[in-house]
């Protein structure tokens, strides 16, 4: 790779390296880099990553594994964007993953990473599984493949796979039944959205499913979609429509607060529920939605708020972005960001940590077994708290 | 014995040392005009024990050790002279006591000034402490090593002078309490036991502090930045004499610079009021206005710019990216109040024979004991030919503040050997004494306020 084929070579230089975007939007802690936050080394932190990717690509210094780790270890929160106070501050993220796309036709990536985007090319998910499998959260639901109801409601993988983002899976179909809405599923017919192939550098892999999905969803006369998970959410609403695929998305979180609000479903009391919420990066701070699952919670009768002292666009990533739920550069460790967030879940004194991503649901679970808490804080995704 | 890099991680477990290259290349840099130098390990500790078993090991091994705070000096101050080990410290970063009524707060040296800023915001908003205009990310510990100020200067001076208490690594690994602390009676007091200064302002070079007890003071509930220009930069001196005055100010800044084309030329002083009510504000803006600059305004020299503007955290860094460039570093000097007009004329003359647009910034240190006034100089860190012409003009501007008789602050290694070289001979020699005493093996940032 050279500097003149790299989409940002007149950009990259101009970090200065003075960490202002190491920080959350209220200054309370220099570890709101979730890389940074785990080896706490300048070059994991995105001044260090940006001058580390210049050196790269001018030749200052040979690629290497290392070098490929702490690329790769940006999870794309995009704290650096929020707190950035530069005018190239919406590009800082697009630097590093332009530079993860240069890895990858360069053939040069973390073997994990190869997996990953050899899994989703082969079998349409991360995890290698079969497309028949994508069925199995469905079991006993009795719900219908999409043919034509009101919207499409699309689950994701991690949604479909994962034993435990399968219980949002769930809740979030009940919900949707109770209330009585039209909507229908693709089973296995669904395949990845591409929003963490694309954070991983593989633009010809996010074309390629954009373009599949694009087709399959327009053959089957979608119209509005609904997605369980913030990362599908963010790239069909802001990636699908560079490859002609204009539906309109809803989050889950933003359909269960206008199902509650026109009384179609109802939030059961919960007298003794203390709850906190983290924030998830791809419904926050890529698509600036804050509300929506802040009503849901509200909407819980006899339930108390407690916010964690970063939120909103200020929150700590759970460090499972871009892949890194499977890739896992940010593990093994108690300053693994997920287990900071499960030790602030607890300083805000909640015995609920509520999310709205099947990501979180996962990475947060297991951190919060892994600080010892669990018989203190439960983790749940939003709609799991309206079906208790 | 295994090899210094197994010692490391042996002390500080794997994920906080590192031989790797990407690492080394990370730390060989800092944000300034300075030539990369590298390190050989870099190593981040995380408790004062970790802290000594590297000193320790760097001692018996003749190994140079660099700490690093926040790497924000711009001067090179904190990369290796001589190779060695850069002993990150921002893991040391808790808060370890805040004494509301004492006013004071006990902190590991390597917390975040932004950290702190926030810490005393949400739980002591009626306390502050003096927090530099250096990004947040700077330290306590490299803050003090450098002699800093922030933005209690005008009432207290130097953060140096605002020190209750000090806990050092000794370049032997050993640890040395300072003030009160000493006698175990609490971190309130840095008097009246016999003065031992012997690390404050010395860049590490005579031992690593590791806690600090950091005086606090009153924080009002309201804060405004109400901004007075003058065109003829004689009268600066005066003016900021005049609202010294008063003694109400809580921060002093007289600027000016060549972009915006509003700044250029003129002489914007920046007078930070604070106030628990609108009538004390009131009364300051009236003492401040209609009192002491009352003749400046009343003769046609110097006007109000804007009143009640509410004061944010400085963004400076913004000024590195001039011309999309991406760098700057400026020359910091202590000098009298009454050297501005001079050094913003031979400032300026410096930045237009570099074709870099002139910035200059005099901030007031006490009531107007002293003033650190910089020299800014911006480049474009993908064009060799402006950073060349950027450290030529800070050299420049090193000279012209020997010329004027000023003193370099945090000065590079360049201004180092200045300072030392006009160095009064009984004082260069107690610190030649000093440091081969504290650290007889030279393992202690060496190249810094070296003595021949
Ligand atoms: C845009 C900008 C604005 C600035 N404005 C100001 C300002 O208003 N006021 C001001 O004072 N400074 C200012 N600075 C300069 C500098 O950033 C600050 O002084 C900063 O506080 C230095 O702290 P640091 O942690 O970054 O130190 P570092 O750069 O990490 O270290 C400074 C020196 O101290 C040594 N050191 C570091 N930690 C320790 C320790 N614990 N014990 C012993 N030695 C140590 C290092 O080896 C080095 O020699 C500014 C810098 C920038 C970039
Ligand atoms: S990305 Fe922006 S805030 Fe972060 S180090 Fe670079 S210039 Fe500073
Ligand atoms: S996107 Fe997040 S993880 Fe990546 S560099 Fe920015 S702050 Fe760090």
């Amino acid at each position: 790779m050279n500097l003149m084929e790299y989409k940002y070579k007149d950009m990259i230089h101009r970090c200065f390296r003075c960490g202002y975007c190491k920080f959350p939007t209220d200054w309370s802690d220099i570890t709101n880099c979730p890389p940074y936050a785990r080896f706490r080394l300048e070059s994991y932190s995105t001044g260090g990553r940006l001058w580390l990717i210049r050196a790269w690509l001018n030749g200052e210094l040979e690629w290497s594994p290392n070098l490929a780790n702490i690329v790769y270890s940006c999870v794309g929160c995009k704290n650096c964007v929020e707190k950035c106070p530069h005018s190239f501050n919406d590009d800082v993220v697009n630097m590093i993953i332009a530079a993860k796309t240069a890895m990858v036709d360069e053939g040069k990536i973390p073997k994990a990473v190869g997996e990953f985007l050899t899994n989703v090319q082969l079998h349409g998910n991360p995890y290698g599984m079969a497309a028949k499998r994508r069925e199995d959260w469905m079991e006993g639901l009795n719900l219908e493949p999409y043919k034509g109801q009101e919207f499409l409601f699309y689950v994701g993988c991690e949604g479909s796979y994962d034993t435990r983002a399968q219980g949002a899976a769930r809740a979030t179909a009940k919900l949707l039944q109770q209330a009585g809405v039209s909507f229908g599923v693709l089973g296995s017919q669904e395949i990845s959205d591409g929003n963490e192939v694309e954070m991983m550098g593989e633009d010809a892999l996010l074309e390629d499913l954009a373009k599949k999905n694009i087709k399959m969803f327009t053959e089957l006369g979608v119209k509005k979609i609904i997605t369980l998970s913030p990362h599908s959410y963010n790239v069909f609403k802001n990636r699908y429509p560079d490859f002609g695929g204009e539906f309109q998305i809803y989050h889950h979180s933003q359909i269960l607060a206008n199902l509650l609000k026109k009384g179609l479903i109802k939030a059961p009391e919960q007298a003794d529920a203390r709850i906190t919420f983290h924030d998830p990066c791809f419904l926050g701070r890529w698509n600036e939605e804050y509300s929506a699952p802040r009503k849901v919670l509200a909407a819980i009768p006899g339930a108390a708020f407690a916010e964690m002292g970063r939120n909103k666009k200020g929150a700590l990533c759970c460090g499972g972005g871009a892949g890194n739920f499977y890739t896992d550069f940010l593990g093994g460790s108690e300053d693994s960001p997920a287990r900071i967030r499960a030790r602030e879940a607890d300083e805000a004194k909640a015995n609920i940590l509520a999310v709205a991503c099947p990501n979180c649901l996962t990475m947060l679970e297991d951190a919060v077994k892994v600080e010892g808490l669990e018989d203190k804080i439960k983790v749940r995704d939003i709609s799991e708290i309206l079906t208790a | 014995m295994s090899s210094i890099h197994q010692e490391l991680v042996n002390i500080v477990g794997e994920d906080y040392a590192s031989n790797r290259r990407e690492e080394l290349f990370t730390y060989s840099k800092d944000l300034g005009t300075s030539q990369p130098l590298w390190p050989e390990y870099v190593v981040a500790p995380k408790t004062t024990d970790e802290l000594q078993a590297v000193v320790r090991l760097a001692n018996e091994t003749k190994t140079p050790i660099v700490p690093l705070g926040g790497g924000m000096t711009l001067a090179g101050l904190a990369l290796p002279q001589q190779g060695g080990v850069i002993i990150d410290l921002k893991r040391m970063d808790k808060i370890l006591e805040v004494n509301e009524q004492g006013r004071y707060m006990v902190v590991e040296a390597g917390i975040s000034h932004g950290k702190i800023t926030s810490y005393l915001k949400k739980n002591h908003p009626n306390l502050m402490h003096s927090e530099p205009g250096a990004p947040p990310a700077a330290t306590v510990g490299g803050n003090l090593a450098i002699h800093g100020q922030g933005d209690l200067a005008h009432p207290y001076g130097f953060n140096t002078d605002m020190v209750n208490g000090l806990e050092v690594v000794l370049p032997t690994g050993d640890i040395a309490r300072f003030g009160s602390c000493a006698v175990g009676s609490g971190w309130y007091t840095m008097h009246p036991l016999p003065d031992i200064g012997l690390f404050l302002g010395w860049n590490g070079a005579t031992g690593i502090i590791t806690k600090v007890s950091l005086k606090l003071y009153p924080c009002k509930k309201f804060r405004e930045n109400n901004m007075f220009v003058v065109e003829n930069e004689e009268f600066v001196p005066d003016v900021l004499f005049e609202i010294s005055h008063l003694g109400m100010a809580e921060d002093l800044i007289a600027t000016s610079s060549e972009i915006p084309p509003m700044m250029n030329r003129l002489h914007y002083i920046s007078i930070i009021n604070t106030g628990d009510s609108e009538e004390e504000l009131e009364f300051k803006r009236h003492m401040t206005f209609d009192v002491q600059l009352a003749k400046y305004i009343r003769n046609g020299v110097g006007g109000i710019v804007s009143l009640y503007d509410e004061r944010s955290r400085p963004q400076v860094s913004k000024s590195a990216d001039w011309k999309k460039g991406g760098g700057f570093e400026y020359v910091g000097a202590i000098v009298p109040v009454s050297f501005y007009p001079e050094c913003y004329r031979r400032g300026s003359e410096i930045s237009g024979r570099h074709f870099i647009p002139y910035t200059v910034l005099g901030r007031v240190i006490g009531s107007c004991h002293s003033m650190m006034f910089s020299w800014s100089y911006a480049f474009n860190r993908a064009d060799d030919a402006t950073v060349k012409h950027a450290r030529d003009a800070l050299h420049e501007t090193d000279e012209l503040v020997m010329e004027l008789n000023g003193t370099i602050w945090k000065p590079a290694i360049f201004g180092q050997k200045l300072m030392l070289e006009r160095m009064d001979p009984g004082a260069l020699r107690l610190m030649k004494e000093v440091k081969k005493i504290l650290d007889p093996n030279g393992i202690m940032n060496p190249g810094n306020w070296e003595v021949d």
